[in-house]
């Protein structure tokens, strides 16, 4: 089946995600931070922060809910058992704290066709309840035998 | 001239991490991503991999966590990009190697490859650090 790049330019609802302690340290765990600043929230609040820092890579959880209908929409078309992550960007702005709300929206920028495989590009913007941008990604991902 | 103490050339701390045979699942949990490749041993197989296989972005998070545990801190990172390339996979030591390319206003680029046997499974990837005063 060709790619269709019809969906290129299409928004997707914003989601919001509330950012609990908890869950930054669970995150924190299971990719080996060790920094105090994301499990102790007196060693946070000693740094001047509010609570736990999220680490940079926590984007993937605050973006999920607004992410995964995009990639799974089918206006977009992604044939999710021959997709593979090609490439992943992110820009990152001011620290994510447990009590943050992060409201994430996604846009379709890119899908191309090459060699055999579609290339799907999606970008994500992460902006926090005081309206200031905490991430920028973008997110490419590759479908075989198109 | 440095940039938080980094200097151009500079070779940062190698990261070293053995995923164990477990870490998917944690992961799986910790992120949501639930996709079968990752946790079930069986569906992997079927779909033609190894075994289950590491998340593009647990190594991502690798990668990053090598950056910021030699710049001083999570704030330090101000944009991470990389390829992913091949398979991750669980039990076997993960290397992150990482050098400063250039300093440019106020701005470490570091230059960062993640490998696992000598294969590299994120490549060509670019981390920009702003260490804090």
């Amino acid at each position: 089946m060709p790619v269709s790049a019809e969906a290129v330019g299409r928004t997707f609802p914003p989601a919001l995600y509330a950012v609990g302690r908890e869950k930054v340290r669970e995150y924190a765990h299971a990719v080996g931070e060790t920094n105090p600043l994301h499990l102790d929230p007196e060693a946070a609040r000693a740094a001047g922060f509010d609570d736990v820092v999220a680490p940079p890579m926590f984007v993937v959880v605050y973006s999920a809910p607004a992410m995964a209908p995009a990639v799974l929409s089918p206006e977009v078309g992604i044939n999710l058992a021959l997709m593979v992550h090609g490439a992943q960007e992110f820009v990152w702005g001011r620290p994510v704290v447990a009590g943050d709300e992060i409201t994430t929206e996604v846009q379709v920028t890119d899908i191309t066709e090459r060699d055999g495989k579609g290339f799907y590009v999606f970008e994500s913007r992460s902006t926090a309840q005081d309206g200031e941008r905490v991430c920028t990604g973008t997110w490419t991902n590759i479908v075989r035998g198109v | 001239m440095t940039v938080g103490g980094l200097q151009a050339g500079q070779e940062l701390d190698e990261l070293r991490v053995t995923p164990d045979r477990f870490l998917t699942v944690r992961y799986a949990g910790a992120s949501g991503d639930f996709n079968p490749i990752h946790i079930d041993e069986e569906f992997a197989r079927q779909v033609g991999l190894p075994g289950r296989i590491l998340h593009g972005l647990w190594t991502m998070a690798q990668v990053a966590r090598a950056q910021t545990e030699a710049a001083g801190g999570p704030q330090s990172l101000r944009r991470l990009s990389v390829q992913f390339r091949g398979l991750g996979l669980p039990e076997h030591e993960l290397v992150v190697s990482s050098t400063v390319r250039e300093l440019r206003d106020g701005v470490a680029v570091v230059d960062t490859v993640a490998e696992q046997g000598g294969k590299q499974i994120v490549r060509n990837a670019e981390a920009e650090l702003s260490p804090g005063p």
